[in-house]
């Protein structure tokens, strides 16, 4: 079974390296770039049957920091 | 002084903060590798070095937070023994809990490696009781991710508690009030992202880091 996690800065967290990607877009002549944000997808190839619960356990412990990340749990199959 | 420096894949300012422990206090300290579960008995102070530990992979200091030594240095710190984050050992100190919020990829994109001015915010704690309240010291940093974020609530809190050690006295990374260093709660912990075991001799350009590990010394000497 294969999930995906975005991890993702909360907003209200500055964002630099966003901020750079929005730039470099604006250095390439593409024209109404609002704001850039950037963010991360995490893989997991998990045992049949893994919970919800126990993916969500992963974020919480070790795939994002809550403090200045949220988290998005997507499911496969 | 019984002291021990975290080592793991990827720590590359261990030796300098085993030097630093050395030089003040004339034990070598214990290095322990980031795989072992306990650390020797009777330390008095652990230091977490500086580096890119894990080639901080995922975030800076995520996955050494997590490895097995860093369960005992939370028990450790928790009964009382010093504990020094200097830099990625920040970084750790955050992601393991035992610090207030995250160090976030420095506002200005680049990279920083030079020397700053930090002021001396609080000269109560043991690692700051050599120094003077309101000082301005020169100690060097050499960082990506030092832009210390936490909610308005926290900073409050760090505030308000005399927890903010040291402030940065220019620009260096866009950290949330200028923050260098704060400590924790019993006043046991403290982590930094400038580097003071980088200015302990006249040859590094700056002695002004030498005088937080004699506090250290001095007082640590003084309880037992």
């Amino acid at each position: 079974m294969k999930a995906r996690v975005f991890v993702t800065l909360k907003s209200g967290v500055l964002d630099p390296q966003g901020k750079a990607i929005q730039h470099a877009l604006e250095g390439l002549g593409f024209e109404g770039v609002n704001d850039v944000r950037a963010g991360k997808l995490i893989e997991l190839d998990v045992a049949d049957g893994t919970s919800q619960d126990d993916i969500d356990a992963m974020c919480r412990k070790l795939l994002a920091n809550t403090v200045i990340e949220n988290y998005r749990i997507e499911a496969i199959g | 002084m019984k002291s021990a420096v975290i080592v793991f894949p990827g720590s590359n300012c261990d030796r300098d903060l085993a030097v630093a422990f050395e030089a003040v206090s004339g034990r070598k300290p214990e290095m322990v590798w980031h795989r072992e579960t306990e650390l020797p008995e009777g330390l008095d102070l652990i230091g977490v070095p500086g580096g890119f530990s894990y080639g901080d992979y995922l975030r800076s200091g995520a996955m050494a937070a997590r490895s097995p030594i860093m369960q005992a240095v939370a028990q450790a710190a928790a009964r009382g023994t010093y504990v020094l984050g200097i830099c990625n050992g920040f970084q750790v100190l955050t992601e393991a809990g035992l610090l207030p919020g995250a160090l976030m990829r420095n506002a200005g994109i680049h990279f920083v490696c030079r020397s700053v001015a930090l002021t001396v915010e609080n000269s109560q704690s043991a690692f700051t009781s050599r120094y003077e309240a309101g000082e301005t010291i020169n100690v060097p940093v050499a960082h990506h991710d030092g832009n210390y974020f936490a909610d308005a609530q926290t900073l409050d809190r760090l505030e308000g508690e005399g927890r903010v050690a040291f402030r940065y006295a220019e620009a260096v990374n866009g950290s949330a009030r200028n923050i260098a260093g704060i400590l924790n709660e019993s006043g046991n912990v403290l982590g930094m992202m400038p580097h003071p075991e980088r200015a302990i001799e006249k040859l590094h350009g700056s002695t002004d880091g030498r005088r937080m590990f004699e506090g250290l010394t001095e007082g640590l000497l003084a309880r037992v």
